[in-house]
């Protein structure tokens, strides 16, 4: 049984005065495998907080099925296996830390020993020790985030959903933030986060699904995706002359000194490293470099997926350069 | 009492508790109940009358003031807020929220009446009026009166801003305070579809009046028992009615 199911899930928001349609999902299929942590990946607008929204019953789908360990994510017997973690979360700024994991406790009809173990130890989990008699109110955005985790997690759900959790953290909160969900996969929960943070996803994430404008457009396992995708061989040589290298590939780069040649199959590798060798010529580096996730992201944006990867918008020519494009500098 | 609905209102009650404005209200609310001694002083008559009556009167407002003010941003505050979120994506049904809520703002209710009730009656006895057992009814059907304009605050913030929810629920409670004069003008509505309308409006509109027992209760006269009883249903039919009005209309609210 899957973790969680969704099948031709649609959804569309009428405006208020003209009664426009927008058809905000068109059809979502997706499938969440128990323990594996699931990255729900689009840009803002494509849909995300929606389907999440529809998975909660905060929203009501116009089509499709949700389910949650095999039960209709509708009933409330199924949202008592799910802990959920709202984009840019808002609690109540008159409770302190300890009476909001009380409050969410209290919601879920849990014995009053264990739930006073379980705030105890949520606290310290996500490092609010110190802060939890403290008004939320005086909360930083970053303790916040870590309380919305901490009220997600206080029935101990067997399904753990966040909304953008990176969203308003420093980099020291990002990193304890993914310490804690692979500490949860460990577990064994399932956890699905929707989020536009491709770095902090390709840390993470075993399956991935990219949405864009409302349907799912690429789904699988992160290291399959990344693995079928394009890959690249980056050569780094010296002590060769240019002319010599031309000879060897007419395609190449210079930069500070070092020719940068960029291959596109793995067979034309070890003909030119022979080769420059041969020339008397040192090889500095050969680095593979295949798609990340980002590349992936952008092709699909861009798309198509057998679209070369695009320029990485940073400029510094790194793994998404197009193959085989090394020019003369 | 299901765990969601108990906890629920156990939060509300709470927040209200930890609101300024509540506590400045009820302070008021005491406030003009005591300086009732002081036109009792400025009037001629029966003193103790004239301090029941004013007494009774600012209590009557200023819980009503507090009903209505915390009534309209219930809903509409967790929903602006997002605070929803986190307790509809628990086990709780949006059912469950409503009856929470409308609960926890009766015992915030409850509490505020009580605390003006119990300084009014030591107030009293302190100016020689001893225990007047039918003062306490009076704060009975003042309370059975604020839950109706609970429930009434409670089905407009389910839906509407506070400004609007304000308007619509003083508008509310003000035509409820005269509505029972409906009877002695109906002969003077002659159209028949307008006719229509304003019986109608006369059965939907809740009868506030039916909870005033105030000239009884300062001018010593007797109270029929059956007119207690018919009110007490009265008001269990009308919450009831307006509740399960405001949950269906709950139940088909998208958070976006």
């Amino acid at each position: 049984m899957k973790a969680l199911e969704i099948k031709g899930l649609k959804k569309t928001f009428r405006s208020n005065f003209l009664l426009k349609k927008y058809n905000i999902l068109k059809g979502i299929d997706l499938e969440v495998e128990k323990g594996e942590i699931y990255g729900f990946l689009g840009p803002n607008g494509a849909g995300k907080t929606t389907t999440i929204k529809c998975m909660l019953g905060l929203l009501i789908p116009d089509a499709g099925e949700i389910l949650v360990d095999g039960q209709p994510a509708a009933l409330a017997t199924a949202r008592r296996r799910i802990g959920f973690l709202p984009e840019n979360p808002y609690f109540y700024d008159y409770l302190t830390a300890r009476e909001l994991l009380f409050f969410s406790a209290a919601l879920f009809d849990l014995p009053a020993a264990e739930v006073r173990e379980r705030v105890a130890a949520l606290i310290h989990r996500v490092g609010l020790s110190g802060h939890e008699d403290l008004k939320l109110r005086k909360f930083s955005k970053g303790m916040i985030q870590r309380l919305g985790l901490a009220q997600a997690l206080v029935n101990d759900p067997e399904l753990l959903i966040l909304d953008e959790p990176f969203s308003g953290l420093d980099p020291v909160g990002r990193k304890d933030l993914r310490t804690l969900i692979l500490s949860l996969r460990e577990a064994g929960k399932t956890i699905f986060f929707s989020s536009h943070i491709l770095q902090d996803m390709e840390l993470m994430v075993d399956r991935v699904g990219i949405i864009l404008e409302g349907a799912i457009r690429r789904q699988g396992k992160l290291s399959e995706l990344i693995s079928r995708s394009t890959q690249y061989c980056e050569i780094v040589c010296d002590r060769i002359s240019e002319k010599t290298l031309a000879q060897i590939q007419p395609n190449f780069a210079c930069r500070d000194g070092q020719f940068i040649i960029t291959l596109a199959s793995d067979a034309d590798v070890n003909l030119v490293v022979e080769s420059i060798i041969h020339n008397s010529g040192r090889i500095v580096s050969v680095t593979p470099v295949k798609m990340t996730l980002e590349d992936i992201f952008f092709n699909e944006m861009a798309g198509g997926a057998n679209k070369p990867p695009t320029s990485r918008s940073d400029g510094t020519g790194g793994p998404n350069r197009p193959a085989t494009t090394g020019d003369r500098q | 009492m299901k765990p969601g609905v108990k906890g629920i209102a156990v939060n509300t009650f709470r927040e209200s508790a930890r609101n300024k404005m509540f506590y400045l209200l009820v302070f008021f609310g005491i406030l003009f109940a005591l300086s009732s001694k002081l036109v009792s002083f400025l009037t001629l008559g029966d003193a103790m009358k004239v301090l029941k009556d004013t007494g009774l009167a600012a209590i009557n407002f200023f819980c009503v003031l507090i009903a209505i003010f915390t009534g309209i941003n219930l809903v509409y505050k967790e929903i602006e807020k997002k605070t929803v979120f986190n307790i509809l994506s628990k086990p709780v049904s949006r059912d469950e929220f409503i009856i929470g809520k409308f609960l926890g703002l009766a015992l915030t209710m409850l509490t505020a009446l009580g605390a003006m009730a119990v300084i009014f009656f030591v107030f009293v006895a302190f100016n020689g009026g001893g225990f007047d057992a039918k003062i306490a009814l009076y704060f009975f059907m003042l309370f059975l009166e604020l839950l109706v304009i609970v429930a009434v605050s409670l089905f407009f913030s389910s839906f509407t801003t506070p400004i609007l929810s304000f308007i619509f629920t003083v508008s509310i409670y003000l035509i409820g305070q005269i509505i029972w004069t409906y009877n002695e003008f109906k002969g003077l509505v002659t159209v028949p579809l307008w006719r229509a309308f304003t019986q109608a409006l006369y059965y939907l509109l809740p009868n506030l009046h039916k909870f005033n027992i105030k000239n009884e209760v300062v001018l010593g006269m007797a109270i029929n028992p059956w007119s207690i009883l018919y009110a007490v249903l009265y008001a269990l039919a009308y919450v009831l009615a307006l509740l399960a009005i405001t949950i269906l209309v709950f139940r088909r609210r998208e958070f976006q």
